[in-house]
């Protein structure tokens, strides 16, 4: 008894979801696609620059509803693909654009296109199905219980069943319960089938999967190659250098060792040499230990690091950060270093005369912008410094943006998802 | 003269507490962390302190950040800070107060005792004490700027030396030329980039600090 009470409650619960949600699977999708595909079109006369992200924004809160539902009513997990959405780019007509080619360059924008079209359609009708088996039913038993007289001369189609009298309308009573066992039985499936449809269109597919294993793949032996070779550098650096200037001052200590006596005054020239060459194996070695991890770095954490290697610049520069803690060491350290190399860069080719940094972190992205007032006509291309940038970020799974039309300015963006504590 | 040493390093520690001695300056303390720095400079209160930038236990700015706490705490508090690495940044946060009695410089400059004891004597009477490294960066920034650009090799060697703190006399001895003459090129540099004048050594360093630093 109890197990049949609990189902009819369980199927009760369903129809009712469904009633409701079928609302906004039929209204709410046809309107967000009808006018998205608008928008879209729109884009080509500026307008849509406006109403895209917006829109946009708007049909990922209603998947994202649909998302949350299933996983309560359902608990069909359906993943969210999104690429972080960009809300704060830049203002004015720039900022939209590329908040716009963002948009359309993700695939997950099309996937919600796709799932809404079935949405408002197949997804629908199952909706409908679920909550219409439990009271269509209803109007059987209304018509079994007299409302056939209505149709005494003017047959209706209950089902299949054609109503005209009381015999009939006792059929129509038997289909509907009938058709109540069935919507008893099968409504939670409905409304959980709906759910699956959606994850089908909604979730990432496989391919992109595969993509996003490809690149991290790549990802991973660039990684790898550039800590290889980083590691050769130090190891020449330090047998060239600092370890070389240490076996001469050794040198330099022994022979001074016999000279002291025979020779004070060569002796003390030699002691002098020997300071000398201490020093200089010391800045080589300060010089080092700033390409490995620069000690403000590590003292200071980000902002701070990317202020002292501004000041280091010979052009003027402001530095603007918004960080409320630290990210971790690795993240801190390639978005240093990316920022070190866009800077190298702007100085040495842009010809500017001012440029700009602003660093700050927000939905759970840390984003970095160099700004110069040079000459532009910078790309992203094979040996330059931009791409030895886009490998750096690419292991933390980070982009790099560059805007640079002839005649400047350039701006140089780079976002890595991370954390900061 | 009694000073107060933190550094992390035993052999450095006991390099510089040997220095010191020899110069016959008295050890009131010499510590190893910040929070130690900090408990013998508020109770000690030493003529100068020689602390190292990176200090246990968090082996950040540790030290710079005791400094700087303990001379807000006591406005002037001689402090010579030592590092591996010099920063603009922090020299310019280590100025900001404008009360002198400040010394940063690279741990390399204690190799040459006479110079590096003569920066601790000049920090504790409140003067400056910058090295080198600070001051090229500063230089090699503004080289090209107007009025920068108007004074003469000479003068530009003056500012450079006088950057560093050292007095008059100090910068007659080191470029073999009268005191007279340097007096000229000062007067020269502050006429050519609009600082007032100052009789006070001290003012006029931080002066010209401040003028390198802006912009």
């Amino acid at each position: 008894m109890r197990s049949a009470k609990s189902r009819v409650r369980t199927a009760l619960r369903s129809g009712g979801r469904a009633f409701v949600l079928s609302f906004e699977a039929l209204a709410g999708s046809a309107v967000l696609l009808v006018l998205s595909l608008l928008s879209f079109t729109l884009v080509l006369l500026g307008v849509g620059l406006v109403t895209t992200p917006r829109l946009t924004e708007a049909v990922r809160k209603h998947a994202d509803r649909r998302r949350r539902l299933a996983a309560t009513w359902s608990d069909v997990r359906i993943p969210v693909p999104y690429r972080p959405f960009p809300k704060d780019v830049r203002d004015g007509l720039t900022g939209q654009v590329e908040r716009t080619r963002h948009i359309l360059k993700d695939p997950a924008t099309w996937r919600d296109l796709r799932w809404l079209l079935l949405d408002m359609t197949a997804g629908y009708v199952l909706l409908a199905f679920c909550w219409a088996l439990l009271v269509y039913p209803v109007e059987g038993f209304a018509l079994a219980a007299g409302l056939w007289r209505v149709f005494e001369d003017n047959t209706y189609w209950y089902g299949f069943v054609p109503v005209d009298s009381q015999a009939t309308g006792l059929a129509a009573a038997a289909l509907g319960v009938v058709l109540l066992l069935v919507g008893m039985w099968a409504s939670p499936s409905l409304l959980r089938l709906h759910f699956v449809l959606a994850r089908s269109v909604l979730a990432p597919t496989r391919e992109e999967l595969a993509q996003r294993i490809d690149r991290l793949t790549e990802t991973r032996h660039e990684a790898v190659d550039t800590a290889a070779s980083e590691l050769r550098r130090i190891e020449r650096d330090l047998h060239d250098g600092a370890q070389a200037r240490l076996v001469a001052m050794g040198m330099n200590l022994g022979t001074i060792e016999a000279l002291v006596e025979k020779d004070p005054a060569q002796a003390k020239k030699m002691l002098a040499m020997a300071r000398a060459s201490s020093a200089e194996a010391l800045t080589e070695l300060r010089d080092l230990v700033r390409g490995i991890h620069p000690p403000v770095l590590a003292e200071r954490g980000l902002g701070d690091a990317v202020k002292a290697l501004a000041l280091r610049l010979p052009v003027a520069s402001e530095v603007t950060v918004e960080l409320s803690g630290r990210a971790e060491a690795p993240v801190e350290s390639a978005a240093y270093f990316a920022v070190s190399e866009a800077l190298t860069n702007t100085v040495k080719h842009a010809g500017a005369d001012r440029l700009w940094v602003d660093v700050h972190h927000s939905e759970g992205m840390l984003r970095i912008s160099v700004t110069d007032n040079g000459s532009g006509g910078a790309a992203i291309g094979t040996g330059s410094g931009l791409s030895g940038i886009e490998r750096r970020l690419g292991t933390f799974d980070g982009v790099l943006a560059v805007s640079s039309p002839a005649g400047g300015p350039t701006m140089v963006t780079m976002e890595i998802p991370c954390a900061l504590s | 003269m009694r000073v107060v040493l933190a550094e992390d390093l035993f052999l450095l520690r006991d390099g510089l507490v040997r220095m010191l001695e020899a110069y016959d300056f008295e050890i009131a303390a010499a510590v190893e962390s910040g929070p130690e720095l900090t408990k013998a400079l508020a109770e000690l209160r030493p003529d100068v302190a020689v602390v190292d930038v990176r200090l246990p236990p968090s082996h950040t700015d540790e030290g710079l950040q005791c400094a700087l706490t303990a001379r807000r705490e006591r406005p002037g508090l001689p402090v010579l800070v030592l590092s591996q690495h010099v920063e603009q940044l922090y020299a310019r946060e280590l100025l900001a107060d404008g009360n002198g009695g400040i010394g940063y410089l690279l741990k390399d400059r204690v190799f040459d005792a006479d110079q590096f004891i003569d920066a601790v004597r000049r920090v504790a009477a409140g003067g400056t004490a910058m090295d080198p490294q600070v001051i090229s960066q500063l230089l090699s920034r503004r080289s090209v700027d107007e009025p920068m650009g108007a004074l003469t090799p000479r003068e530009r060697e003056v500012m450079e030396l006088m950057a560093q703190g050292r007095s008059n006399v100090a910068i007659a001895a080191q470029m073999v030329v009268t005191e007279r003459a340097v007096a000229k090129h000062t007067s020269n540099i502050f006429s050519k980039l609009g600082l007032p004048v100052s009789d006070d050594d001290n003012r006029r360093v931080l002066a010209v600090l401040a003028y390198l630093d802006r912009g």
